[in-house]
């Protein structure tokens, strides 16, 4: 029987030495989807590396330049973070979205975004929210824009050695919001049928000068919808634009049948939540002063 | 491969135990613990009825390893009720009748205490969305809905008591 | 007569006896009992869904160290024996090859070889070096590809039994029975009907969904003695089918109910206990067996996936007159659906004065169906009660007013045969009527449904003992494993009747050694039978009580009235102060030593039941989901004994119906591999899916019941499915006839209407 070893390194150093020196070895940090697969036979890794013991991957700090999401903060820290929900309402909704209390509990952003699922809820507003993904590998640090990390289904840019130390969100601008909508069968507990995230930045006049439209679990990744987003720039926000932007993000949709779902399905919906969540993120934008 | 000792306190008790390193919290609070107050439904962490608190925060102990907790804090279960004193939320699924086969109830009574702890006035919708992740096949979640919320009212009318 | 019964206990809501050990996790359920020297028992399971098995290799399993046995079918006798149950049986052929394949498995998970080792991961590791070969074959997942000319036969020797249709093949064939169910002239009927409605309608194949998974241990002696530690919703059924299958004497078996973490008929059949038994018998040590979540879904439980055409006609003042059916049931691997029920129950609600329906019971590759709750009533109701919609909204008539114009009532021949006694449905109707629910008004998007349910319940074989203590305490002793309240019902019978107070009566469920026989805990028969069994233990026990008073009294029983709790004296012995329990008791070492009421009782008939759900559905017509925004469940229940488990179980049977109407289902690929064996993708309701779910409790008294009790734990998931799809219909504007009522189907709907 083969044996799984359980290593709790202190520092990003020794976790990279022990992913390098061993490819079979798994990073660790909440556990809700690697426990899941090594149950059910999916993955027998030679060791856990778990990463909560390492200070820099957990935590978040909020400055005048933005935020920065330790890799291996769980969710429930963030949902509770008066100052992140502020300022990236639908970021946090998205966090809020991730499995039960239990798992909020222990699912951490970035094991959410390692996972590479395209179905994730967090990576559509990472995207949108401009986050760039901190890499720290053998060759020491590069950055990675959230929009690339993830390459295809259960695949990242994260090379052998390499691992996610954390995600930096810029602040936003003024009049700037996100919204994230997501479509499950039930209220809770499910995975993602099509998901869709918004940021919009109004003018005085409430006119859309900037925004960014990323779509879930209609693609082999998590995508970001270019045409949506110049669906609305320039707009009020009419129903026309946003009739536009739903358009656009069904467009760009290539989903796929299986068991949560229909590609008709997926991609009429898609557009849907897309000018659900762009209403939602400009109410919240002209809210601001 | 040679065990791990791991030292930990669990309700309230400093203890140590050896486990592989691959093996659940849930494994060994009921095979080397004998705390099989908490049950496994799934093992996928959907079901909610192995919830244990790690540093006061609501986990399925399914989902943790038992090597993690070395050096940390766990809630089970049988740790909720001080003494004879049942907390609020346990005597209030027991008069609402918010149990039938019972087997959800260790964690439905473990994830309604972090509830009561976080937010000691929540609405209903807020307990229902916080003990999505518990299921229940027996009672429709009526009963144990009402209960919580009868736990809440509870311990918010001894806290005011106190304070006068 | 029991309607102008008072009572001081029964009818009261007090804390359940064993309350204190579940909510503080002491009470022991399946896997939480351990022995020392135990062994872990894994079993290998069928990858293919139809297949047949050439050879099995448990060699290099058996030469691992720490594997103690291994075992496959050949050491599971092959049998011809049946166990009777109540009106039907289990084949234990049939339960033998669904436990250990014997040469063909029949659906994916079916299990063909069990291993025991020192460790759960020495046995996971040895079940994966056991060699399976097999020869693949076509697979028959649907009924119409089971019935389909040239279909794939699973069972070479299955002929159709009961009523097979004429100028169709008895055998080789998938249809293992079928039967009719008939009267008048239903051709006449509907020429004199003015309208007929006429629709197809699926139900998926759904899982109970019990959260414990199936769980036991087993001890065999050398001396051919054997014990089992079980969560079991029958353990003499578990004991009487493990001696049947495995050619024992049932007396060499003692089976020790566990708690029970859910069941809803599920937990009837054995999958695990005759297979632990056999290998402790081989590895002389006790073994533990627990199924994973996976193995719950894949090889335990479902109930049958269904098919269901029906035609109902009416006249233009509503009177239904006629009546036609086809029921479709699967199965699963073995024979015996539910369709037989499913066509009793269909149009029970009803007066139809001619009918014709016919039931099928069909084989498939999927996993043997269990009972779930009121087997076979939810699928042909929500047929029927689709199309009572349909004609209400036809004839512009109320949805109640209808079905109060053709309910059933007391004297009418049901439709499966007897004569209906007092039953509650008018009276279920009308409180329907007069709650605020039905008139409230509905929001946006919002839609309202009604459908009515019916269920005959069960009585069957029950004993109870009840022992009075000499400080006047007592104990009552039955055999029905608990699974929502029973014991704390049983008590409140045992206080009724001593006139102890119900904190001093302790209930207790007994091993198969401890008390006499008793039949499993299903048919919403407990609160009934075994409490008729509980009342008469009791009553005898009162009367040698009364037996003693007059020994103390030294006059003749006949002097000895009886009044909450207290001997009082009659004509005869009127100077004599009246003795307490209390009194009485002390005293019992003096009077003629312990009292101990016992009774046996399998009465014949139950007392059918009726129920009613108001659902109000509001419906997102751009994503096609739903939401149960409020619920109202009406039910005849008898009489109540505990109120909020009686609550309870209307609450918990609507939730497991809304599910079943909104997402539930099983998802096979085309080789029949299921694809959403767990939690996540099976989706049942959660906490934040189901708005709180009021209940209403008619009691109109059950005459069979001393206290008027009726069953209680069917009825409530028969109306469900249609009250739902009716509110969606009400929602929409589009009759739905397929569930479930998930997003992509309802939004597909909305699009192509």
């Amino acid at each position: 029987m083969q044996t799984t070893r359980y290593e709790a390194p202190a520092t990003v150093a020794d976790a990279v030495r022990l992913i390098q020196a061993d490819p079979d070895a798994r990073l660790f940090a909440g556990g809700t989807d690697l426990l899941v697969q090594y149950r059910m036979g999916v993955h027998r890794p030679s060791a856990f590396i778990d990463l909560k013991r390492i200070p820099e991957l957990v935590g978040i700090a909020v400055d005048a330049r933005g935020l920065r999401l330790g890799a291996a903060t769980a969710a429930a820290v963030i949902t509770e973070h008066r100052e992140v929900s502020r300022l990236w309402p639908g970021l946090v909704e998205a966090v809020h979205l991730v499995g039960s209390t239990q798992i909020q509990g222990r699912g951490t952003i970035g094991g959410n975004l390692c996972n590479g699922s395209p179905a994730a809820d967090t990576t559509a507003p990472l995207i949108v929210n401009r986050a760039r993904c901190v890499i720290v590998g053998p060759e020491g640090e590069r950055i990675v824009n959230a929009e690339d990390f993830v390459i295809a289904p259960g695949a990242t840019v994260l090379q052998r050695g390499e691992m996610l130390v954390a995600v930096l969100i810029p602040r936003p601008a003024g009049r700037t919001a996100d919204a994230y909508l997501r479509l499950i069968p039930r209220s809770e507990m499910d995975i993602a049928v099509a998901g869709a995230a918004v940021s919009v930045t109004l003018d005085a006049a409430g006119v859309c000068t900037a925004a960014r439209v990323a779509i879930a679990a209609v693609a082999p990744r998590p995508l970001l919808v270019p045409d949506a987003a110049q669906a609305l720039i320039g707009s009020t926000l009419d129903d026309e634009s946003l009739r536009r932007a739903a358009a656009a993000a069904s467009a760009a949709a290539t989903p796929i049948d299986d068991k949560r779902g229909t590609v008709a399905y997926r991609r009429q919906v898609v557009g849907v939540l897309t000018r659900r969540a762009a209403s939602m993120a400009g109410a919240r934008a002209g809210a601001q002063k | 491969m040679p065990k791990l000792h791991v030292q930990t306190s669990v309700n309230g008790d400093t203890l140590d135990f050896l486990c592989e390193p691959a093996e659940t919290l849930l494994d060994v609070l009921r095979n080397r613990l004998n705390l099989t107050g908490s049950k496994e439904g799934c093992a996928t962490g959907d079901c909610g009825a192995c919830s244990v608190l790690l540093n006061d925060r609501l986990v399925a102990s399914c989902l943790v390893l038992a090597a993690e907790v070395d050096d940390q804090r766990v809630l089970t279960v049988e740790g909720v009720a001080r003494g004879d004193a049942l907390h609020p939320v346990q005597q209030q699924l027991l008069e609402h009748a918010g149990l039938q086969c019972g087997i959800c109830t260790p964690g439905i009574v473990v994830a309604a205490k972090s509830l009561l702890d976080h937010n000691p006035n929540p609405t209903e919708t807020e307990v229902r969305f916080w003990l999505a992740g518990n299921l229940c096949r027996c009672t429709g979640y009526d009963k144990i809905i009402r209960a919580v919320l009868d736990a809440a009212a509870t311990m918010r009318d001894d806290r005011s008591r106190v304070s006068a | 007569m029991s309607g102008e019964q008072r009572f001081k206990y029964v009818g009261t809501r007090p804390i359940r006896h064993d309350g204190l050990d579940k909510v503080t996790g002491r009470a022991n359920y399946g896997a939480d009992f351990t022995l020392p020297g135990l062994l872990h028992g894994h079993i290998v399971r069928s990858p293919h869904a139809h297949a047949r098995i050439l050879a099995i290799d448990t060699s290099a399993a058996a030469g691992m160290p720490g594997v103690m046995a291994v075992i496959t079918g050949d050491d599971i006798p092959k049998t011809t024996a049946r166990l009777m149950m109540g009106e039907g049986g289990f084949d234990l052929g049939d339960m033998g090859d669904n436990l250990l394949a014997h040469d063909k498995v029949l659906y994916q998970g079916h299990a063909v070889a069990a291993v025991a080792a020192t460790s759960p991961e020495l046995a996971r590791a040895a079940a994966e070096a056991v060699a399976v070969h097999y020869e693949v074959l076509t697979p028959v997942m649907t009924i119409d590809q089971a019935l389909a000319a040239g279909a794939p036969i699973l069972h070479d020797g299955l002929t159709t039994k009961g009523q097979p249709a004429a100028g169709v093949p008895t055998s080789p064939t998938n249809v293992a029975m079928r039967m009719e169910l008939k009267r008048g002239d239903v051709d006449k009927g509907f020429a004199e009907s003015d309208i007929v409605v006429e629709r197809t309608f699926t139900t998926p194949m759904v899982h109970q969904g019990y959260i414990e998974p199936h769980a036991c241990v087993a001890r065999h002696g050398e001396d051919g003695q054997i014990v089992v530690w079980t969560s079991t919703q029958g353990h003499f059924n578990v004991r009487d089918c493990s001696a049947g299958i495995l050619g024992i004497d049932a007396a060499k078996i003692k089976v020790i109910p566990s708690e029970i973490g859910g069941g809803f008929g599920g937990k009837i059949p054995v999958y695990l206990e005759p297979v632990a038994i056999a290998l402790s018998r081989k590895a002389h040590r006790p073994v533990k067996l627990v199924m994973s979540r996976e193995d719950v879904f894949r090889a335990s439980g479902p109930t049958s996936g269904t098919k269901v055409r029906m035609k109902l006609g009416a006249k233009q003042d509503g009177t239904l007159v006629a009546a036609s059916a086809s029921l479709y049931y699967e199965a699963g691997a073995y024979k015996g659906s539910p369709a037989g029920a499913g066509a009793m129950c269909a149009i029970a609600a009803y007066r139809i004065p001619n009918f014709f329906i016919e039931a099928y019971d069909i084989v498939v590759n999927r996993p043997k169906v269990a009972a779930y709750r009121a087997p076979g009533s939810p699928s042909s109701t929500f047929a029927t009660e689709s199309l009572i919609d349909e004609i209400a909204r036809r004839l512009n008539m109320d949805a109640l007013d209808l079905r109060l114009k053709n309910a059933a009532t007391e004297g009418d021949q049901a439709p499966y045969g007897p004569k209906f006694g007092p039953i509650g449905l008018r009276e279920v109707l009308a409180a329907a009527k007069a709650h605020p629910h039905w008139t409230a008004p509905l929001g946006a998007n919002q839609g309202r449904g009604v459908a009515v349910g019916f269920w005959f319940n069960a009585g069957m074989n029950s004993s109870a003992t009840v022992s009075v203590n000499t400080d006047g305490s007592a104990t009552v002793v039955a055999g029905n494993p608990d699974i929502g309240g029973t014991r704390v019902a049983q008590a409140l019978m045992v206080s009724e009747e001593l006139g102890v107070p119900v904190e001093r009566v302790r209930p207790s469920v007994a091993d198969t050694d401890s008390i006499g026989f008793s039949d499993l805990t299903g048919g919403s028969r407990v609160c009934y039978a075994t409490g008729m069994a509980v009342i008469e233990a009791a009553r005898d026990a009162r009367e040698q009580l009364k037996a003693r008073a007059a020994k103390m009294w030294g006059t003749d029983a006949a002097h000895v009235g009886w009044d909450d709790g207290t001997a009082i004296p009659l004509n005869g012995a009127g100077d004599r102060t009246p003795l307490t329990v209390n009194e009485i008791a002390a005293k019992l070492a003096h009077t003629g030593g312990p009292v101990i009421g016992r009774a046996t009782v399998n009465p014949p008939m139950a007392g059918p039941g009726f129920g009613l759900n108001i659902c109000d559905l509001e419906v997102d017509k751009e994503t096609g989901v739903s939401r149960v925004v409020r619920y109202t469940c009406i039910q005849d229940v008898g009489k109540a004994i505990h109120p909020s488990y009686v609550e309870g179980q209307m609450q918990g049977g609507a939730s497991q119906g809304i599910g079943w109407a909104l997402n539930e289902e099983y998802i096979y690929d085309r080789e029949g591999h299921l694809e959403n064996p767990g939690f996540l993708d099976y989706r049942m309701p959660v906490a934040s899916d189901l708005p709180m779910i009021d209940t209403v409790l008619v009691e109109v008294p059950n005459p069979l019941h001393p206290y008027g009790v009726r069953g209680v734990g069917e009825v409530p998931i028969v109306p469900p499915l249609a009250a739902v799809a009716n509110a969606m219909r009400d929602a929409t504007g589009v009759r739905f006839t397929d569930l479930p009522l998930s997003p992509p189907r309802v939004l597909e709907a909305l699009a192509t209407d």
